[in-house]
């Protein structure tokens, strides 16, 4: 009954989101008010009734229901409940139902709290939102159907792919689609804006905890899976431009591009018409993330046309979508009214510098990635588009990004002079320059992309925090100091990137408990092997101790883990966190001879990168809280003055 | 700066930005992009020593070899018509294991050996990767589903 009711509710959503589009399409063009007034609790309904159906699935997966397929497909009855609950989503039909879940939660919350946007312009939103659920929905009804049931009823369910079963991982998916629907909304509002023709500094203003709030997911979600690859697949690498990761780094691209632009936008009321172009870009990005992900057009371009249903259907969204986007933009950029002008040399002029150079990221990250399937698919020839690519187009253009971001902070909006900006980003050159020196002098054998890396780091970690120098420290705005934090988060992952590529060392060997392995001033003990199990599955563990220097003991234990239900067998890393650095120690197979092969890494300062990471998206949660306070003060304060005229 | 002429620079400004990343993508796809081989494509095409490739195929049964070292194994990769020897330096991943299929990176040295840098395997019973699609699996043991996830 559970998964009929399941099925009830996501129909009946269906249901209300074409309601809600409807209210809001023949709403504008016949000018009915009671058809405003009846859209918000429609949105309302809608989000409650598809979240009702998502927590019905879950519930589904937490009791390993095994007569519906999806749950026999993908979970087990013996699992740890954390992966149960995960399960729900790692699959194609339970992520798809949690893409159009939060997207329904988002129309509700926007019915439910957005005050400020002119209602014309929030009607159209929310229409705009109801459309492009209904894609979603029509794809979980007609050909993903999440809830479906399974006749003759299994004994065991097929489990879960032992690589994802990781706690990291279960909340990994979810938080990049937070990401992926928050830019849905961001487009769902230039749409509306487009419509109305209400493309101002209000609207800006409306957008924005959108993009910040999409923009602080991605960024969480690429950080945990950059980290999840690098101890997880065990080959010591924290980035390895494959496709999938690409299809998350292109919607932060354009985010982070959007985030900035629409900045320019609330303030100055500049740059209407770009602002408007990159909503549409960045949700086009999440659309084609989402397509490469789901169609297994990555796994071969034949998985995909012989089972092409479910990728042809995100492909046909997306034309939609983004191409009625694209034509409504194209009606209507001649009549977006050109906002404030600026001068070349201004925070306008910076933001838009910032703009291009990510746009031109995005289109070289864009190119690589799909090169190889156009290739493919036109002339059948296979190719691949490695690192050396991806390092070589977009290494030297991020270098640039980042001076970029240590000069604009310190500029003007609307005009200054390059004397001044000169004067006050003197400190940051001079940190640099002396950086670059010592690495030259002392730090062989770095690569030049490395080296100006870290030397420019260090002048950019100086000038984030430039824009306090002389100003009230308890008058400066919150979200200043996000900007500035996550600015010196970019410095702090840039140190931590240039470092790990330059210093880590590597020891290779086959080792016999008993032998000694050591590498950097580290020293390893293989103590012993030992067969070990958890909840579903065996392993076999190695006992080791790290000694840095003569320094403490440490207890190391990689293992090499064996599933039984989907007979794989998978490494766990060791991983030993140090201030300075991190030992990662790998256990491979043993021989004949009692040897077993280890792979050590001592790794200076990599966890900087994801420490960074966690800054620049906790700088957005502050930018968040003080824009939102900020919005809440102004609206408290035009309040009072109306009740007082 | 008149609104119009500010409209028009941007505009530039992005045309130039978008037609330096089309220019800098081909020289660097040129460049760098790694082609894939099969070992009949070794054979046809003949690639130049110390020249980055991608080599995919089946591990020819019967063929792996490991080196006293305890790190280093030897094998075949054949794709039903020709051979190729390779050299690996490293642990080997969970799914290698002979008439499997497997991708690797490396270069080819002077002897026609093939130095492989890094070794991807089969990653899980459902998935291959994409460049050994459609690669004839003569020697493969089983034919296994590409589940579409």
């Amino acid at each position: 009954m559970i998964a009929e009711t399941g099925l009830i509710a996501l129909w009946l959503a269906a249901s209300l989101a074409l309601l809600q589009f409807a209210l809001g399409a023949i709403g504008l063009r016949a000018e009915r008010e009671d058809y405003f007034a009846a859209i918000r609790p429609v949105a309302v309904a809608q989000g409650l009734f598809v979240t009702l159906s998502f927590l019905l699935l879950i519930w589904l997966f937490l009791r390993s229901d095994l007569s519906v397929r999806l749950v026999v497909m993908n979970s087990a009855s013996v699992k740890p409940l954390l992966y149960k609950f995960a399960g729900t989503w790692g699959n194609h039909e339970g992520s798809m139902l949690l893409w159009v879940t939060v997207m329904g939660l988002a129309g509700a919350f926007i019915a439910l709290f957005e005050r400020s946007l002119k209602r014309e312009t929030l009607v159209a939103t929310l229409a705009a939102q109801a459309f492009i659920s209904l894609g979603f929905y029509a794809f979980l009804l007609i050909s993903s159907n999440p809830f479906e049931r399974i006749f003759p009823i299994p004994a065991e369910g097929q489990g879960l792919n032992p690589l994802l079963q990781d706690p990291g991982l279960a909340f990994h998916p979810p938080t990049l689609y937070f990401g992926y629907v928050g830019l849905s909304v961001a487009f769902s509002f230039a749409v509306g804006a487009m419509i109305t023709r209400d493309v101002g500094a209000a609207f800006a203003k409306a957008m924005r905890p959108w993009v910040l709030g999409a923009w602080i997911f991605l960024t969480l979600g690429i950080t945990a899976g950059s980290y999840w690859a690098y101890y997880e697949l065990g080959w010591g690498g924290w980035w390895f431009w494959d496709p999938v990761e690409n299809a998350s780094l292109m919607p932060w691209l354009a985010a982070t591009a959007l985030l900035h632009s629409v900045t320019v936008l609330a303030t100055r009321d500049g740059l209407r018409a770009w602002t408007l172009m990159l909503a549409v870009v960045a949700f086009s990005m999440s659309m084609i993330g989402t397509f490469l992900v789901r169609s297994g057009i990555l796994t071969s371009v034949h998985a995909f046309a012989v089972d092409p249903e479910r990728g042809s259907f995100i492909l046909a969204l997306l034309a939609i979508y983004i191409g009625g986007a694209m034509a409504l933009f194209a009606l209507r950029v001649g009549t977006v009214k050109e906002g404030s002008r600026f001068e070349l040399v201004s925070r306008e002029g910076a933001l838009v510098a910032n703009n291009l150079l990510l746009s031109v990221i995005l289109a070289l990250v864009f190119i690589g990635t799909l090169y190889p399937l156009l290739v493919e698919a036109l002339t059948g020839e296979k190719l691949s588009v490695g690192p050396p690519y991806f390092n070589l187009a977009t290494g030297p253009l991020a270098l640039l990004l980042a001076a970029v971001m240590a000069a604009g902070p310190l500029l003007r909006w609307r005009r200054d002079n390059a004397k001044a900006l000169l004067n006050r980003i003197s400190i940051p050159i001079l940190v640099a320059a002396a950086a670059l020196f010592a690495l030259a002098l002392f730090a062989t054998g770095m690569s030049v992309l490395a080296l100006l890396g870290l030397a420019l780091a260090a002048g950019v970690a100086v000038a984030s925090f430039a824009p306090l120098w002389k100003r009230n420290l308890r008058r400066t705005p919150i979200h200043t100091y996000g900007m500035i934090i996550a600015h010196f988060g970019i410095a702090v992952a840039l140190v931590g990137m240039a470092s790990e590529s330059s210093f880590t060392e590597e020891r290779l060997v086959a080792a016999k408990p008993g032998d000694e392995i050591s590498v950097n001033q580290w020293k390893l003990k293989f103590e012993a092997i030992e067969p070990v199990a958890g909840p579903n599955w065996t392993a076999l563990e190695a006992r080791m101790t790290a000694q840095y220097g003569d320094g403490a003991l440490y207890q190391i234990q990689p293992q090499n883990r064996m599933f039984p239900t989907a007979q794989t067998q998978t490494s766990e890393a060791a991983l030993l966190t140090r201030w300075n650095g991190q030992l990662y120690v790998v256990l491979g197979d043993g021989d004949n001879e009692g040897r077993w092969q280890v792979r050590v890494w001592w790794k200076p300062f990599v966890t900087l990168i994801w420490l960074g990471g966690i800054l620049v998206a906790l700088g957005g949660f502050l930018a968040m809280i003080g824009r939102l306070r900020r919005g809440y003060k102004q609206r408290k304060q035009r309040e009072f003055v109306e009740a007082m005229l | 700066m008149k609104a119009k002429h500010q409209r028009l620079t941007l505009v530039l400004l992005a045309l130039v930005a978008l037609i330096g990343a089309g220019l800098l993508a081909a020289y660097a796809l040129q460049d760098q992009a790694s082609y894939f081989y099969t070992p009949s494509d070794i054979v046809e095409r003949k690639p130049e020593a110390g020249q980055a490739i991608r080599l995919g195929g089946m591990v020819e049964k019967g063929s792996i070899q490991r080196s006293a070292d305890g790190v280093t194994v030897q094998f075949i990769v054949q794709d039903g018509t020709a051979q190729q020897r390779v050299t690996y330096t490293g642990i080997t991943p969970d799914l290698f294991v002979e008439g499997s299929g497997v991708v690797a990176d490396g270069r080819l040295d002077a002897n026609g050996l093939f130095v492989a840098e890094t070794l991807l395997a089969k990653h899980d019973e459902n998935y291959i990767p994409r460049e050994l699609e459609g690669i004839d699996m003569t020697s493969g043991k089983h034919k296994t589903e590409t589940l579409v996830q």
